[in-house]
């Protein structure tokens, strides 16, 4: 299973623990993520279930290429990071 | 007369109260450092919503059944996914809650938002879900909306007629003005004498692309309304079918938003700048243009507001009147809050250093 970690950024906000989900898609992860902390989509997806503008995810430090489709293939043991931009002012 | 007031500002939202003496300060704070961008009072339930965009995260909707002491997170209007998505799509997403409203005094329950891209999304269950008005969001004018304000053409304007809750008017940036007379089943545009000098001939008269920086109606008398347009000021006396221009505000005709008496539809204020190409006070003064006689004259009101060098604007939603229309309030972009106890005669400095304020509505 993938390990799935959210940034401290969004702690503020809702409840984002580390996660351990299975899938072999960075959607089909986050979708086990998600069904558990359902609160938790909507910060990180948009209402297409888009990956949200400034909102970036890492498999194993690489960023993913899918913003749309999330297909991104994810193996066992593989680290995700979802994290936001630097911006904010 | 209302001694509290409500302001959402760029990093949080604010509760202000009346002190004795006629003294105004901030008693509470929420949602600290995030941008909170509209906040509804429901006058059937007192429940307040505050919508809130957290940038890369997302627009949000907060709930308080105890006058914003503690706050619960709810769903926010969402667009319904397209089951079907070429890459690159374009399908929508809300993007910014820029207008709330409750519905009518029968509709327990009913809320209205108005949104980013342009949709205007309804609720039945006190916002615990939200449902796509489809009849506007299909209308084939919407194709021409744009952009004003924002990237994204917006629903920043809804007035709900007291008298038949099925009754909306809508003010749209840029879109024009829309009437439902059955609760949002069909839609009909209006703007008939409306014109926008900066667009291309051909358009400046297309009630489709007309710019409303804010739309209002007079409470006590729904058939009287007034918008703050982007080429100047335009009211309409007979439920938006018809507009006339109001040339003889002073110091300018431009600005962004627009308050009305709550019984007598003559009397309206504004804040004006110096004109679409350069959106500061004039003469680095901050003021109030006030009519008392349905915009023939207007008094240039400025007791108590910065004289020299301030920048202060006032945007769409940052300027309230209370239900007695005795008390205003406004908020500036640079963080400046400001009440008048006598019609905008003279101000109190509320704050010099909140951040951007966005709206400010009274409460009661």
């Amino acid at each position: 299973m993938a390990h799935v970690v959210f940034t401290p950024n969004l702690e503020r906000h809702t409840s984002c623990p580390s996660a351990q989900a299975g899938g072999k898609t960075v959607g089909a992860v986050l979708d086990r993520v998600f069904r558990e902390n359902p609160g938790l989509k909507s910060y990180v997806l948009d209402d297409q279930g888009r990956l949200r503008q400034h909102v970036v995810v890492f498999v194993n430090g690489q960023m993913i290429e899918d913003r749309l489709g999330l297909s991104d293939s994810v193996g066992d043991s593989d680290e995700l990071f979802v994290m936001q931009a630097l911006s904010g002012g | 007369m209302s001694d509290r007031i409500l302001v959402t500002t760029r990093k949080g939202l604010f509760t202000v109260e009346r002190r004795g003496g006629g003294e105004w300060a901030i008693k509470r704070s929420a949602f600290l450092g995030d941008r909170v961008t509209m906040v509804l009072t429901d006058p059937r339930d007192d429940t307040l919503y505050a919508a809130l965009d957290l940038g890369h995260f997302g627009v949000k909707l907060h709930r308080s059944g105890d006058a914003g002491k503690t706050w619960e997170e709810i769903t926010a209007p969402a667009y319904p996914k397209k089951e079907e998505e070429e890459e690159g799509s374009s399908a929508p997403s809300v993007n910014l809650i820029w207008s709330l409203e409750a519905g009518g005094a029968d509709q327990p329950g009913v809320l209205w938002a108005g949104t980013l891209p342009g949709g205007l999304f309804r609720s039945g269950d006190g916002g615990a879900t939200w449902h796509l008005n489809q009849p506007l969001w299909e209308r084939p004018e919407r194709a021409n909306w744009f952009g004003g304000g924002y990237d994204e053409p917006g629903i920043h304007s809804i007035c709900v007629d007291p008298r038949d809750s099925k009754h909306l008017v809508l003010g749209v940036s840029c879109g024009g003005v829309w009437v439902t007379r059955d609760g949002g089943e069909t839609w009909d545009l209006r703007g008939k004498g409306m014109f926008a000098d900066y667009m291309p001939p051909e358009r400046r008269e297309d009630p489709t692309i007309q710019d409303p920086h804010r739309l209002i109606h007079c409470p006590a008398k729904p058939d009287a309304l007034w918008v703050q347009h982007h080429n100047g000021v335009f009211r309409s006396t007979d439920g938006a079918a018809n507009w006339q221009p109001v040339p003889d505000v002073k110091p300018s005709v431009f600005g962004f938003t627009v308050a009305v008496h709550p019984e007598d539809p003559e009397t309206a204020w504004f804040v004006p700048a110096v004109k679409d190409e350069c959106r500061i006070p004039a003469d680095g003064r901050v003021v109030v243009a006030r009519t008392r006689n349905g915009g023939d004259s207007f008094d240039v009101l400025g007791e108590g507001l910065p004289r020299e060098n301030a920048y202060d604007l006032v945007y769409r939603h940052g300027l309230d009147v209370d239900a007695s229309g005795t008390r205003l309030v406004m908020g500036s972009t640079t963080g400046g809050l400001w009440v008048s106890e006598n019609q905008g005669d003279s101000w109190i400095s509320v704050s010099n250093h909140l951040p951007p304020v966005y709206c400010v509505r009274f409460l009661g």
